[in-house]
């Protein structure tokens, strides 16, 4: 009985029909619209910010767990004192004992992290001095760009030798050519081996060691060169800190193990630090967070969605009950003539998934435009997801068969003799 | 759609009542709106129905055009049994059988001349060709050939009648059935459409008309007056 030709001609009697009205059938979809275009507008705004959340955390690495040094509340008022040595955070035994005591932690960086001002040629510029190990440049995943990594020999032989960032190689000397050159950090050599690319810097709650302008040096010559005693200037006073590693970076065999590995070291820092002196971060837990965070949103979102789009859906009810009525006489003419209830059924449910798929495009343009609006203006980063313009396309569509079929129906029941005496 | 113009039932009539029947119901009281009607209209005759309002006229008529059913009795179209049938066959028998004809005209203002001849073969499902060249035959016939793109309100009366005319012919039913069709219209388009129905009826067609005009039911063939749901008189 339905034949796609026929169907063909019924959707064009639609669209025919709704174009005799075309203010009344454009304000009719406005609901759909807005109501579409700002569900899309919404899921890549919450995308792109939970993305770019996820992003900084799956940056850290799922499996690592990353032990931080922590000045300990008490002494920070005690640090007040003139010449007071402030001594806190992870020791170096802690690196040996983690490493040999929990079967499930792979590999262990350790870090540490002096403000040294970097001279080379006649530029300088203050750099971040990373004294660290070979496990370094495996566990952060920075693309070399040229030359090579720390490796295992640096580290043994206490090489003076440095790895940069680009951007920090760029500052330095505006060209790559820096490999091989000599780079003099506070009172010492060393030869630049290598380029490693720069992180964007972005603005995280956590941030592992590496900033633009880094140059990673061998822990050991770190120790040697540099030594364990910050001295720093604040308001006046000069603070001592006596900090062995700023950081420890864990590397878990297995993501199941993050969680059980981390209350190991828990366990074993609390053991041997008097003074909670360090945190521990574990990027999987803040990762699950985010992601439990950005379903509630999406529940959130889906409600709002919801309740748009049935306002939209009511509205194409009103309209289509309002031209149901205004139409009595021609259903009496076209049921007089032959036509059967479910041809006015289909004549009027048409115009109303006809209205609501129209109205579902223009929300699906409205919906693209925002994010690019937001992006442009605000820089916030949006994701548009193709699952939310067919999603809500489907919804659209969906709510114009659910509202329009009360109103189909009603159309149909007429009785011819009265349709046709209406006037 | 293997041969769309087999419209005979095989019947020498075109509609046989028997004792039809249709009441009202009103609370507690019944209304006869017919009250036991039998009648033949034979094929090839017209006929006009008359009588005062109230007489039961307009029933007749919705049963006729098969918009209504009877209470009781029996009603053959071309040796079909339509007294029983449900919305859908009534529909089915109306959109192959039957071409009606209003007092208002009852053409759908949005579409254009063309379209509105040729609704029924819309319902039909002919293709958008055959629809076209159909609408033309009949608007030539109605003598509308040039108005096919117009819209109906851009018609005087009698053209708009002269295109339901030809919307009622376009599926080349077993009657016409007019109710009022000059109703609306001055004098001289009156006298234009009567005439167009008398030649329509030399051609051979059926026609029923329904009208409380004595000088427009003077050029049927045959008169039927009603009175209070029973057959008066048959002249003719």
């Amino acid at each position: 009985m339905i034949t796609p030709g026929r169907l063909f001609r019924d959707i064009q009697l639609g669209v025919k029909n709704l174009l005799l009205h075309k203010l009344r059938s454009f304000l009719t979809m406005l609901g759909l619209v807005f109501g579409v275009g700002s569900v899309i507008a919404m899921l890549a705004v919450g995308e792109g910010a939970s993305e770019v959340a996820l992003e900084q955390i799956r940056k850290l690495g799922s499996r690592n767990i990353i032990v931080t040094a922590q000045k300990p509340a008490e002494e920070q008022g005690a640090s007040n004192v003139r010449s007071f040595i402030s001594i806190y955070g992870l020791l170096y035994q802690d690196e040996q004992r983690l490493q040999g005591t929990i079967p499930t932690v792979k590999r262990i960086v350790p870090v540490k992290i002096i403000q040294k001002e970097g001279r080379l040629k006649n530029r300088s510029l203050e750099m971040r001095v990373v004294g660290t190990n070979e496990h370094w440049f495996g566990l952060v995943q920075r693309p070399l760009i040229a030359g090579r990594v720390l490796t295992k020999l640096d580290i043994d032989e206490k090489s003076s030798v440095a790895v940069l960032t680009e951007h920090g190689a760029r500052r330095l000397l505006a060209s790559e050519g820096v490999i091989g050159e000599t780079l003099r950090l506070g009172s010492n050599y060393y030869e630049v081996v290598g380029i490693v690319q720069s992180e964007s810097a972005t603005e995280g709650a956590m941030q592992t060691p590496d900033q633009m302008t880094d140059a990673y040096i061998p822990l050991t010559a770190a120790r040697e060169h540099i030594g364990d005693y910050f001295t720093q200037n604040k308001s006046g006073s000069r603070v001592r800190e006596l900090v062995e590693l700023h950081q420890l970076i864990l590397e878990v065999d297995s993501e199941e193990n993050v969680e059980a590995t981390a209350g190991a070291i828990e366990r074993m820092l609390a053991t041997f630090h008097k003074k909670k002196d360090y945190s521990i971060n574990v990027p999987l837990t803040l990762l699950r967070q985010a992601e439990a965070t950005k379903r509630t949103f999406n529940i959130v979102l889906g409600a709002i969605a919801g309740i748009s789009l049935l306002v939209g859906g009511i509205g194409i009810m009103n309209i289509m009950l309002a031209s149901v009525t205004e139409r009595t006489r021609e259903i009496g003419i076209r049921r007089a003539i032959g036509a059967k209830q479910r041809q006015i059924i289909a004549q009027f449910l048409i115009e109303t998934v006809v209205l609501s798929f129209t109205g579902g495009l223009f929300g699906i343009g409205l919906g693209l435009l925002i994010p690019w609006v937001i992006e442009k203006i605000v820089g916030m980063p949006t994701i548009v997801r193709m699952s939310s313009l067919v999603l809500s396309l489907g919804i659209s569509v969906t709510v114009g068969i659910v509202f329009g079929i009360y109103p189909a129906m009603r159309a149909a029941a007429l009785d011819p003799i009265e349709a046709l005496r209406h006037e | 759609m293997t041969d769309r113009r087999e419209q005979s039932g095989g019947a020498d009539y075109a509609v046989r009542f028997e004792n039809l029947q249709k009441i009202y119901k009103m609370g507690n009281n019944e209304v006869r709106a017919l009250d036991g009607v039998s009648a033949t209209f034979e094929k090839g005759s017209f006929w006009a129905i008359m009588g005062p309002s109230g007489s039961g006229k307009s029933t007749m008529l919705n049963l006729l055009g098969c918009l209504d059913r009877p209470t009781a009795g029996k009603y053959y179209l071309d040796g079909r049994d339509v007294s029983k049938l449900d919305d859908d066959d009534l529909s089915d028998i109306r959109l192959k059988y039957l071409g009606f004809i209003f007092q208002s005209f009852n053409l759908i203002p949005q579409l254009t001349v063309e379209e509105n001849i040729a609704l029924p073969l819309y319902y039909l499902g002919w293709s958008a060709s055959e629809r076209t060249s159909r609408a033309q035959e009949l608007a030539a016939l109605v003598g509308l050939e040039k108005r096919l793109r117009h819209r109906p309100t851009e018609l005087s009366g009698g053209q708009q009648q002269r295109v339901a005319i030809a919307r009622a012919l376009s599926n080349d039913p077993v009657f016409l059935l007019a109710d009022e069709p000059t109703g609306n219209l001055d004098s001289v388009n009156s006298l234009e459409i009567i005439e167009l129905l008398v030649k329509l009826n030399h051609e051979g067609k059926t026609i029923i008309m329904v009208t409380h005009e004595p000088h427009i039911a003077a050029h049927a063939s045959k008169r039927l007056y009603m009175m209070d749901g029973k057959i008066q008189k048959v002249e003719g």
